[in-house]
């Protein structure tokens, strides 16, 4: 009896000490784990973040000295100045050229979800110039539009005078789109990549049914494929807005932004590391960042409020679509109006 | 199924199908096959032929010797791939022990923490090198390996995205009971589960080894040492010296490949389970 009695509390007591010990040692995990990414990500994104802001206000160069105060003069220069703001309309080309990828991509994949033989080599054949190094595209591609070099010479196989191809990295008129154009050839793969495995996550048997039923490939495509990837579809085309805005190592190889090829990242990075112009460089970059955010929030919304895949739980606007849709087939009588 | 007993539209299909994947295939390669043809010609014999022409030999390497001589791409290699095993190593670990922290504690702040995360994602790399700089040279890590291995360290927002969604999976209860039968939170993170972090890890290591395996734009800022050039910064040299001899340029340029060419037939359902579980969201 006595025993008993004794043992309780000391049970007691060490259940005590191991909830103290627990404490602490949760206490300690989570300093131990976090201080190192939280020091890198203070020292290496926001004071650099913070600084930016605070530089974009400043005229001032590189080493130490402070600048003068020159107020939102900077942010008025960005869409002043000629170059920057042209290589805002430079990345029309990139965006546009994002939008051909996107649909190359979408195309390509639909193809390999059919039975393709040889698969494994076409698909590894267009996904690799995604791992090759910009620097490597820049030049693979600087020799490829040279005169009289690769696609001249294509050109001129299939027949083409000399004279009649134009110079696609001189003319004004095409050097964007050339440029843009790498951007195509070395992201479709890798878009193509993602959204077969999209795709391929569908249950095959689908497909088969539907064939069976006599739906056409097109058929398949817009009520089989087309629902199971349109998420992904939209998040690469918000998230290659911002890869627009952001293209860099081709112009800067190739053209070196000359010829009104100068995107702005490369119009950047001379404003800041070759004419000094930190104050100036610093406002572009929060200017980029601010269409970024924009884009995302976008992004987000749509999210939200277009496509409620039901994987979610019930959020409030698959609440209200639901509601929604029930009104709306309580009005027209019509079953359609869910939200897929 | 035969040809003969194929509808009329399926065959045309099929036709289709291989037509435009072909093609394609031939406008994805085209570029680099040039490059190949280019890389092995003399000088006399590039400037005589066409592009389109094969070289006389593919057995003559002067080139490529040249290329790396010059770009001393040797070095460049070492040090990309010190770069590589390091930063993929820690990364992989401080990644994975926030992720750990992040999803399984929830603390004041946590929820914080986990937004300046997220944020940090949105910001362009290139867009915050401007005064970056100005912290590398402060802190005197400019023209170090570490230096730049550090940088690319606090960059990393990626692999910590991908190991928060490889927790969210996770569940709780390997957790619970590994603590019921007396683990630390420590022993549960290491021996329960780090070990089936390895899709993640897979993950992480392809989309973060491509990405630092190609980086240039920081490289070439924090390290202007002759001999700390990265293969990408010593790649870069050829815009000088070259010219328009492509048949040295597209040697260097095939030297760069080459490496990832031959993971990537190794490593090819990897890479693109890694792309693609990656990239998905929401």
């Amino acid at each position: 009896m006595s025993n008993i009695t004794a043992a309780a509390p000391k049970s007691q007591k060490s259940f005590w000490e191991n909830m103290k010990a627990r404490k602490g040692q949760r206490i300690l995990v989570i300093v131990l784990f976090m201080i190192v990414p939280l020091t890198l990500l203070a020292v290496f994104t926001y004071i650099p973040f913070f600084e930016m802001i605070r530089f974009s206000f400043y005229n001032m160069k590189y080493g130490g000295q402070e600048g003068t105060w020159v107020g939102i003069n900077n942010y008025i220069e960005v869409f002043k100045r000629s170059e920057c703001f042209k290589s805002l309309l430079v990345s029309v080309y990139y965006m546009g050229g994002a939008v051909i990828q996107l649909a190359l991509a979408l195309f390509f994949a639909t193809m390999f979800v059919f039975h393709v033989k040889g698969r494994g080599f076409f698909k590894g054949a267009m996904f690799f110039p995604y791992l090759i190094c910009g620097i490597a595209v820049g030049f693979i591609f600087k020799f490829f539009y040279a005169r009289g070099f690769v696609l001249d010479s294509l050109l001129q196989m299939f027949g083409m005078n000399i004279e009649d191809i134009p110079y696609w990295l001189q003319d004004q008129s095409i050097n964007n789109i050339s440029l843009a154009a790498t951007s195509v050839w070395r992201y479709t793969g890798q878009n193509m990549v993602l959204f077969l495995g999209a795709m391929m996550s569908v249950d095959t048997d689908l497909y088969e049914a539907a064939s069976l039923d006599g739906a056409n490939k097109w058929h398949q495509f817009l009520y089989i494929i087309l629902p199971s990837i349109k998420s992904i579809v939209v998040l690469n085309l918000i998230l290659s807005i911002s890869g627009s805005l952001s293209a860099f190592e081709p112009p800067y190889v190739i053209t070196n932004g000359t010829m009104g090829t100068g995107t702005y990242f490369v119009i950047m990075n001379r404003l800041a590391h070759e004419n000094q112009k930190v104050g100036l460089a610093c406002a572009m970059a929060i200017v980029l960042l601010a269409i970024i955010v924009i884009c995302t929030v976008a992004q987000n919304l749509f999210f939200k409020y277009v496509f409620n895949d039901g994987t979610e739980d019930e959020s409030k606007a698959a609440v209200r679509a639901k509601k929604r849709a029930a009104k709306a087939a309580g009005k027209t009588g019509s079953g359609k109006g869910g939200i897929s | 199924m035969t040809i003969m007993r194929m509808k009329p539209s399926t065959f045309l299909f099929t036709v289709f199908k291989y037509v435009v994947i072909i093609l394609a295939s031939i406008v994805a390669l085209l570029p680099i096959v040039v490059c190949v043809l280019t890389a092995f010609k003399t000088t006399e014999e590039y400037n005589a032929t066409s592009v389109l022409d094969l070289p006389a030999s593919f057995l003559y390497f002067e080139n490529f010797a040249v290329a790396l001589k010059q770009a001393n791409m040797f070095r460049g290699f070492l040090n990309t791939g010190v770069v590589l095993v390091v930063v993929l190593l820690v990364s992989i670990f401080t990644g994975s022990m926030l992720a750990y922290v992040l999803n399984r504690f929830k603390f004041k702040g946590s929820g914080v923490i986990h937004n300046l995360f997220m944020f940090a994602a949105l910001i362009p790399g290139i867009a915050t090198q401007v005064t970056v700089y100005q912290i590398m040279y402060s802190l005197h890590l400019i023209n170090h390996l570490y230096g730049y291995m550090i940088v690319l360290m606090g960059t990393d927002i990626i692999s910590i995205y991908i190991f928060l969604q490889f927790f969210e999976n996770l569940p709780v209860s390997l957790d619970e009971s590994a603590i019921m039968d007396g683990c630390t939170y420590f022993g549960v993170f290491f021996k329960i589960l780090f070990p089936l972090l390895k899709p993640a890890i897979v993950t992480s290591l392809v989309l973060k080894g491509v990405g630092v395996y190609n980086e240039y734009y920081m490289s070439n800022l924090y390290l202007q040492d002759k001999n700390l050039k990265t293969i990408s910064t010593a790649l870069y040299t050829f815009t000088g010296p070259f010219g328009n001899q492509y048949n040295y340029i597209c040697a260097g340029v095939l030297i760069t490949i080459i490496p990832i060419f031959i993971l990537f037939l190794i490593f090819q359902e990897q890479v693109y389970s890694g792309m693609a579980s990656g990239a998905v969201k929401g």
